[in-house]
C-alpha cells in the first residue's frame, strides 16, 4: 500500500487489519509515554490546502506517537488564485524529502493528482466532496469496538449526502465490512444518481430510523441552505433532525454517530450530545490511535507488534 | 509556369472518387488541368500521394487561437501551425480573447496576424459587448471586416429576448460577398449547470464532482429551435454533446427550421469515465458525457442532423492545468488529432467525412469560394492528402501547438494527414510543417 486516497482501494482485510492495527495503538495510548518509535527518522508533512483544526491536531499526534518528524504545511487554497499551481506547492514539498504528504483538500481528487506528482506516499484527509477515508476508519472502529464489527449491522447515514466527503467513504466501509447502508435526505441532497451504490434510500427519516444499530447523522451547511436545498432550518430540524422525539423513539442499544463539529438544534437537538448511545467523543478519540495505523501501514517497517514496543 | 504536383492519391470531394494526377500553379495557388506525361517532367515539386485520399482541406468552425492575451497557451501563428499539420486550411478563430474580439479594432488584429498564417484565419466576433450578454456587438461594422459568424462561445447567451433580437439584426445584414451570416450558439442555460464541472451523472456522484445535468445544454438547444422558427434565421449550435440535443436538432430539421450544428472530436470519442482520474486535461464545456450520449452524436453525425466536425480547439498551459479538476479551466486540443479520431471512431466512408470536415462547414463558415471543394482546375487550391490506414500514436510532445493539453495523449488512432496544400503553398509536407 503506497497511499490512502480512497475507502474502495481497500480490500475487507485490508480494513480490517489497519483496524486491528489501530488496536494495538490504542494500547499505546493507555501508557505512560504514549509514544512508539516506529517512524523513527520519518518525515510527515500536513499539507492542509483547507483548514480543518480537529483533522490535522489528530495526524499531527498521531505521527508524533510515531516517533515521525512533523511539518505543517499551510496552504490556502486559494495559492491557485495567485498563480501557483497545485504542482508547483507539491514540488516544493517534495524537494523537502519527505516521507508521507497529508492533504486535506477542498477540491476533490486533489490527493490523487497530488499522487501523480510525488514520490513521498499520500494520505487523503479529507478532498472536497470525495472521500475522508481516515474518518471511515475511526468510525469502522468506533462501532466494531461496540458491536463487535459491521457484519449485519443496519446504519442509517442522515443528511446531506451529496456533499459529504464523509457520507461517500462511509458508505465504501460499512458496506465493505458487511454493514447494511440506508440513506435518509430530501432529494436536493442526495448525489444525482445512486447507481452501483450498495445502498438503500429512505425518504422518511423515522421510517429509517425504527431499527437502526447506527443512526449517523451529518452535518448540515448553512451555504445549502442559501443553493435552495432545503427552506429553512427550522424545517430542516423537524423532517429530517435527531430531534429529542426521535431520539426517544430510538432502539435503546442503537448508536448515534456524527463527525463533528455538530450544528446543534440543526441536524441533532442539543440534549442528543448527552444521550449515553452518542459516541462522538469516542469518534474523536478514535481518531488517533486508526491514523497511527494508517501512518504506520504506509511507512513502517512491517507487521506491529505492540509488545515489542518499549 | 512553376507546378506543385500531387500524384498517386485517390481524389475524394463531392464530385465523387477519382484517381487523378493534380497540378497547381504556385503562382495563383490555383489547380489548373494536369499536363500529360509523368509529374516529374512538368513539376518543379511532386507530393507523393501513393494510398492516401486526396480531400478539400478541412474547415474548423471552432477554434480558440488566444491571441490577444494569452499568447504562452496559443498564438495565430502556431494554432494555426496545430490546424495544417490537422488537415485545416481555414478556421474560425473564437472571439474569447482578452481583449474580446467585440470591436473592429481587436478584429482587425487578429486578421493582420492572420495573414502570415498557414492557414485561413477566419475571425468570428462575439454576439454582445464583452461576451457579457448585455448589449449588442456592432455586428455591421464587424461584418464589413469580413466576420460572418458571430458568437459568445464560452457561455450561451442566456437572455431570449437579446438572442431574438440578435437573430433578426445579423438576419438583415447585407454583406457584400453575400455569404451567409451566421449566430453560432453555445447551448447552456448556466442558471442550471452552475458549479457544474463535468457531466452530471452516475461518474459525478461517485466522484463527488459538481455536474452539469444534459438538460441545461437542451434546454437552450430547444429555446434556441424555438428562436430560429420565431425568426426565421438560422442558428448554428456548437459542440452538441448529449443525445437529447441530438433528438431536438433531428426533429427540427425535420420540421424545417433553420438549424446546423457541429459536434467535436472529443464527444464522441471519450466518455465522462475519463474524469475518474481527477485530470483535468478531461475537462470540458460541454463536458464529456455518457456512453449513450457518445452513440447518439455518432448516430446525428452519420444521418445528417450534425452538420459539421468541430474541434472546440481550447489550449491551456501546464500550470492552467495543474491544478484540481474544479479550478482548473475547461478546454482541450483538437485540430491535430480531428482527422485521425473522425476516421478511427465513425463508421464513415470517405466521402462523409469530407463533408462533415471540409464542405459543409466551409459553407457555414462562409469560406466555401476558397475552401471545401470541389477540386478542380480554376478553384484555389486548399488540400489535405490523408493517409485513411496509417496508425500512430498520439504524443502530446509532438504536437505544433504551443500547449500539450490533449485528452489522447498515449492512444492509437488511425488516418493521418501527410500533406495539406493551403493556396498552393504545400504547408505541412510528410507530417512536418514547412514553416
Ligand atoms: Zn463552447
Amino acid at each position: 500500500m503506497k497511499h490512502l486516497l480512497s475507502i474502495n482501494e481497500l480490500s475487507r482485510g485490508d480494513l480490517e487489519e489497519l483496524l486491528e492495527l489501530a488496536r494495538g495503538f490504542a494500547e499505546v495510548q493507555e501508557r505512560d509515554i504514549p509514544k512508539v518509535p516506529a517512524l523513527r527518522g520519518k518525515t510527515v508533512v500536513l499539507a492542509f490546502f483547507e483548514d480543518s483544526t480537529r483533522t490535522r491536531t489528530s495526524f499531527d499526534l498521531a505521527a508524533r506517537r510515531l516517533s515521525a518528524d512533523v511539518v505543517n504545511f499551510s496552504v490556502s487554497s486559494s495559492s491557485a488564485a495567485k498563480g501557483e499551481s497545485l504542482r508547483d506547492t507539491v514540488e516544493t514539498i517534495d524537494a523537502m524529502g519527505v516521507d508521507a504528504v497529508v492533504v486535506r483538500h477542498g477540491s476533490s481528487g486533489a490527493p490523487h493528482r497530488i499522487a501523480a506528482w510525488t514520490d513521498a506516499s499520500v494520505v487523503n484527509a479529507g478532498d472536497g466532496w470525495h472521500q475522508h477515508p481516515t474518518q471511515a476508519l475511526l468510525d469502522c472502529y468506533t462501532i466494531t469496538e461496540r458491536l463487535g464489527g459491521l457484519d449485519g449491522r443496519k446504519i442509517a447515514i442522515c443528511g446531506d449526502i451529496q456533499h459529504s466527503r464523509v457520507a461517500r467513504s462511509n458508505v465504501e466501509a460499512f458496506t465493505a465490512l458487511g454493514g447494511e447502508v440506508i440513506l435518509v435526505g430530501p432529494r436536493t441532497m442526495l448525489p444525482p444518481s445512486l447507481e452501483g451504490w450498495p445502498v438503500k434510500v429512505e425518504p422518511d427519516i423515522d421510517a429509517a430510523l425504527a431499527d437502526v444499530d447506527v443512526a449517523y447523522f451529518l452535518r448540515i451547511q448553512q451555504e445549502r441552505l442559501a443553493a435552495g436545498a432545503f427552506p429553512t432550518v427550522r424545517e430542516y430540524r423537524a423532517r429530517y433532525g435527531l430531534t429529542v422525539d426521535r431520539l426517544d423513539r430510538l432502539r435503546p442499544d442503537a448508536l448515534i454517530m456524527h463527525p463533528g463539529p455538530m450544528n446543534r438544534g440543526v441536524e441533532i437537538d442539543p440534549e442528543v450530545a448527552d444521550d449515553p448511545r452518542c459516541l462522538v467523543l469516542d469518534q474523536v478519540s478514535a481518531g488517533v490511535p486508526v491514523r497511527m495505523a494508517v501512518l504506520y501501514r504506509l511507512l513502517g517497517p512491517g507487521r506491529f507488534d505492540p509488545d515489542q514496543a518499549p | 509556369m512553376s507546378l506543385l504536383a500531387i500524384t498517386g492519391g485517390t481524389v475524394v470531394d463531392q464530385l465523387g472518387r477519382r484517381t487523378i494526377d493534380l497540378a497547381v500553379d504556385r503562382a495563383t495557388g490555383q489547380v489548373v488541368q494536369a499536363p500529360s506525361g509523368p509529374a516529374a517532367d512538368w513539376a518543379d515539386r511532386v507530393l507523393d500521394a501513393t494510398g492516401c485520399h486526396v480531400v478539400p482541406g478541412f474547415v474548423d468552425l471552432h477554434v480558440h487561437l488566444r491571441q490577444p492575451g494569452n499568447e504562452a497557451a496559443e498564438t495565430i501563428e502556431s494554432g494555426s501551425r496545430a490546424a495544417a499539420r490537422g488537415g485545416f486550411t481555414a478556421i474560425v478563430a473564437m472571439p474569447n480573447t482578452t481583449p474580446c474580439m467585440d470591436s473592429a479594432a481587436v478584429v482587425s488584429e487578429v486578421l493582420a496576424y492572420g495573414k502570415s498564417a498557414l492557414c485561413e484565419i477566419k475571425p468570428s466576433a462575439a454576439i454582445t459587448i464583452g461576451r457579457d450578454g448585455e448589449a449588442l456587438s456592432p455586428m455591421g461594422e464587424l461584418a464589413d471586416l469580413g466576420v460572418r459568424m458571430f458568437t459568445d462561445d464560452g457561455t450561451g447567451l442566456q437572455d431570449a429576448m437579446l438572442m431574438r433580437r440578435a437573430l433578426e439584426y445579423a438576419g438583415s445584414l447585407v454583406v457584400d460577398d453575400g455569404q451567409p451570416i451566421v449566430l453560432s450558439q453555445h447551448c447552456e442555460v448556466t442558471a442550471l449547470s452552475q458549479g457544474g464541472v463535468m457531466h452530471e451523472g452516475t461518474v459525478s456522484s461517485r466522484l463527488g464532482l459538481g455536474g452539469q445535468p444534459a438538460e441545461a445544454e437542451e434546454l437552450m438547444v430547444a429555446r434556441d429551435i424555438a428562436l430560429a422558427r420565431l425568426t426565421g434565421v438560422r442558428v448554428h449550435m456548437q459542440h452538441l454533446s448529449t443525445a437529447g440535443s441530438v433528438a431536438l436538432v433531428r426533429a427540427a430539421k425535420a420540421e424545417g427550421h433553420p438549424v446546423t450544428a457541429e459536434a467535436c472530436p472529443h464527444h464522441f470519442a471519450l466518455t465522462d469515465e475519463a474524469c475518474a482520474s481527477y485530470d483535468p486535461v478531461f475537462k470540458v464545456h460541454p463536458p464529456l458525457r455518457t456512453a449513450d450520449d457518445v452513440a447518439a452524436i455518432k448516430a446525428g453525425l452519420a444521418d445528417g442532423t450534425i452538420d459539421a466536425i468541430a474541434t472546440d480547439h481550447a489550449p491551456h498551459t501546464p500550470d492552467s492545468k495543474e491544478l484540481p479538476f474544479d479550478q482548473a479551466p475547461p478546454g482541450m486540443l483538437g485540430l491535430e488529432t480531428a482527422y485521425a479520431l473522425a476516421n478511427t471512431e465513425l463508421d464513415l466512408e470517405p466521402e462523409a467525412l469530407v463533408e462533415l470536415l471540409s464542405t459543409t462547414p466551409a459553407r457555414i463558415a462562409g469560406v466555401a469560394e476558397r475552401h471545401g471543394g470541389p477540386i478542380e482546375p480554376g478553384r484555389q487550391a486548399n488540400l489535405a492528402v490523408a493517409d485513411p490506414e496509417a496508425t500512430w500514436t498520439v504524443d502530446r510532445s509532438a504536437m505544433a501547438s504551443n500547449s500539450v493539453n490533449t485528452p489522447f495523449h498515449g492512444r492509437e488512432v488511425r488516418g493521418r494527414i501527410r500533406h495539406t496544400v493551403f493556396n498552393g503553398e504545400p504547408v505541412v509536407i510528410d507530417g512536418e510543417a514547412q514553416r
